[in-house]
């Protein structure tokens, strides 16, 4: 996105936000609650895409951990706790299971450490349904309460859209510092030569542990705001689909890209809306769109979008080229 | 002169290949010794040992007197001890001001101050001095990826001294780099040598470059140390004629 003038970037961004706050104002209770929905799963294909996007660390147990931190909120509240407090525990008990999961990540990697991840992700929905002491098993647990914020009480959609929005613009802002920090540096090293990232003296198991710990923990805060959001919740939403579903917001909104999730979630989330007229043609169409965006552009939309302004800046740059060597040819 | 680099007896076996059979040697403080030999002579593989990217079967590696044997690359990193590759290894996404930061930032403070604190950890100064130093100045915010072999090659030996190693480990830097950027490279390598004291080890194919840079010289064939010694001499061996400079 750097081919934009900056206060244009500003501006744009306003806009956006401005709008995500005031427009839904007019929006039913069924519009709330997907425009919730994407916020909630951006906040996860967040976490996915720092761990596969940045660090380069291929994971198909996002899901899991949504599932670790909707269950994490939803036992507590339902025990009486608020959920502020629920979302650190899910936080921190999503960020602990991730670290150990990065482990195989320094031993495999590419497919492998996919394979070791999925089944990472089938035994979290093992847990969620067997261990029903704990879980509730396949009734899963019912009557989640939704948070009362400074004293406001968010049982109403458009109150609780806004804490939604609110949680995904703390983790917007908190993800951007990172990856523009000198760890989101190491984490790109990561990804494109670790061999030479360690001759650098960066501690490639470190930050590879890191890199998973943190995509995790984003998807606990996903999934801690998704339990009050539907206020149900069973194992079936957190199986391997949702981790699939996750991966593919990343990769369509362009893996590596700090706006990808953003994008790649609104057409997870909105696009079978949009399609709801074609019927049953709908996961067709859907299917046919992603495989026809991949074949053109393999790393997402806004892949497209950078290639096209790399493709600007060459041109600018041979004109400029063009003009000093044509004005070096008259000075002779 | 003290020993920066003690180097005893190390072997790397791969299979029933002995790459590298009891090499032993040592680097002087503040000397360039040049490592040459034939292809597939285990150069390359006796600096993965001594930078610990292998393990090596037996010997023992000594930085400043102590064994660091066995050490992870980025252990020995932070010990001052750097490196390039014989194959290209910039990072082509990142510009190039930013994979000199990259190549300093874990030489500044510690993981939580390289998480909060500011984005370049304080390196972008240093970084632009090496891009004057290197002559890269233009080419400071393009891609990597996209200068010339030559550039990037440039760019590759800059990335080993930002974290101000004591000692560094070139291999081939001189391959594929055209005659006027090489003397360019040997320039600013002698001039780190003598103002930063760095010392330097170069594994080199092109004997002018090593000849006219290197104080002392290493040869080896077939995993041994054939000969060591001032260039001229070695130059002479009649061993190493045989074996690798050719009548």
């Amino acid at each position: 996105m750097s081919g934009f003038a900056k206060p244009l970037k500003i501006a744009l961004g306003l806009i956006v936000i401005a709008g995500l706050i005031v427009i839904p104002m007019n929006f039913n209770r069924y519009g709330l609650f997907i425009l919730s929905q994407w916020a909630v799963m951006t906040i996860a294909a967040m976490g996915l895409n720092l761990t596969l996007g940045y660090a380069g660390q291929v994971s198909l147990a996002q899901g899991a951990f949504v599932g670790i931190g909707a269950y994490a909120a939803a036992i507590m509240t339902t025990h009486g706790w608020p959920l502020p407090a629920a979302i650190p525990v899910a936080i921190v008990l999503s960020f602990g299971v991730g670290w150990v999961l990065g482990y195989p990540a320094l031993r495999v990697q590419h497919h492998y450490l996919a394979f070791v991840t999925l089944a990472f992700s089938t035994l979290a929905f093992l847990v969620f349904r067997n261990e029903s002491w704990l879980t509730g098993g396949i009734y899963g647990i019912s009557n989640i309460p939704r948070p009362h914020i400074f004293g406001i009480a968010t049982n109403k959609p458009l109150p609780f859209y806004y804490v939604c929005l609110g949680s995904l613009a703390i983790a917007s802002l908190a993800v951007w510092w990172l990856i523009r920090s000198p760890w989101g540096r190491a984490f790109m090293a990561l990804r494109e030569n670790p061999l030479r990232a360690q001759s650098l003296g960066i501690d490639t198991r470190r930050y590879t542990l890191m890199a998973f710990a943190i995509g995790s923990a984003l998807g606990g805060v996903a999934g801690a705001l998704y339990a009050p959001l539907t206020q149900y919740i069973d194992p079936v939403p957190f199986n391997l689909s949702l981790s699939l579903d996750l991966l593919m917001m990343v990769i369509v909104g362009g893996a590596g890209f700090y706006f990808g999730p953003f994008l790649g979630a609104m057409i997870a989330v909105l696009l079978p809306e949009w399609l709801r007229f074609t019927e049953g043609y709908y996961l067709m169409l859907y299917a046919i769109a992603v495989m026809g965006l991949l074949i053109w552009s393999p790393t997402g939309i806004l892949g497209i979008l950078d290639r096209y302004l790399a493709e600007r800046r060459t041109k600018a740059a041979s004109a400029l080229r063009a003009v000093a060597k044509s004005r070096l040819e008259t000075a002779q | 002169m003290s020993a920066v680099l003690e180097v005893t007896d190390i072997q790397k076996s791969f299979g029933g290949i002995t790459a590298v059979d009891g090499v032993s040697f040592d680097v002087r403080e503040g000397e360039i010794l040049g490592l040459i030999g034939p292809n597939g002579c285990g150069k390359s593989t006796l600096f993965n040992c001594i930078l610990g990217q292998l393990t090596p079967s037996g010997g023992e590696v000594k930085l400043d007197g102590k064994v660091v044997t066995g050490l992870r690359p980025s252990e020995l990193n932070k010990l001052g001890v750097s490196r390039t590759f014989q194959l290209l290894q910039v990072f082509p996404k990142l510009s190039v001001r930013e994979n000199l930061i990259l190549a300093g930032q874990e030489h500044q403070g510690n993981m939580a101050s390289r998480l909060v604190g500011r984005s370049d950890a304080g390196l972008t100064d240093t970084a632009n001095q090496m891009i004057g130093f290197f002559k890269l100045d233009h080419l400071a915010a393009e891609p990597a990826g996209g200068l010339s072999y030559g550039q990037q090659k440039l760019l590759d030996a800059a990335m080993a001294f930002m974290g101000g190693p004591r000692l560094v480990l070139l291999d081939e830097p001189a391959g594929g780099v055209n005659p006027t950027m090489l003397s360019d490279l040997k320039e600013r390598l002698i001039a780190i040598n003598r103002e930063k004291n760095a010392t330097f080890v170069v594994i080199e194919h092109n004997m002018e470059f090593v000849m006219s840079l290197c104080s002392r010289v290493m040869v080896m064939a077939e995993g041994k140390v054939l000969a060591m010694g001032r260039p001229d001499e070695v130059r002479k061996n009649p061993a190493v004629i045989e074996a690798y400079l050719g009548h």
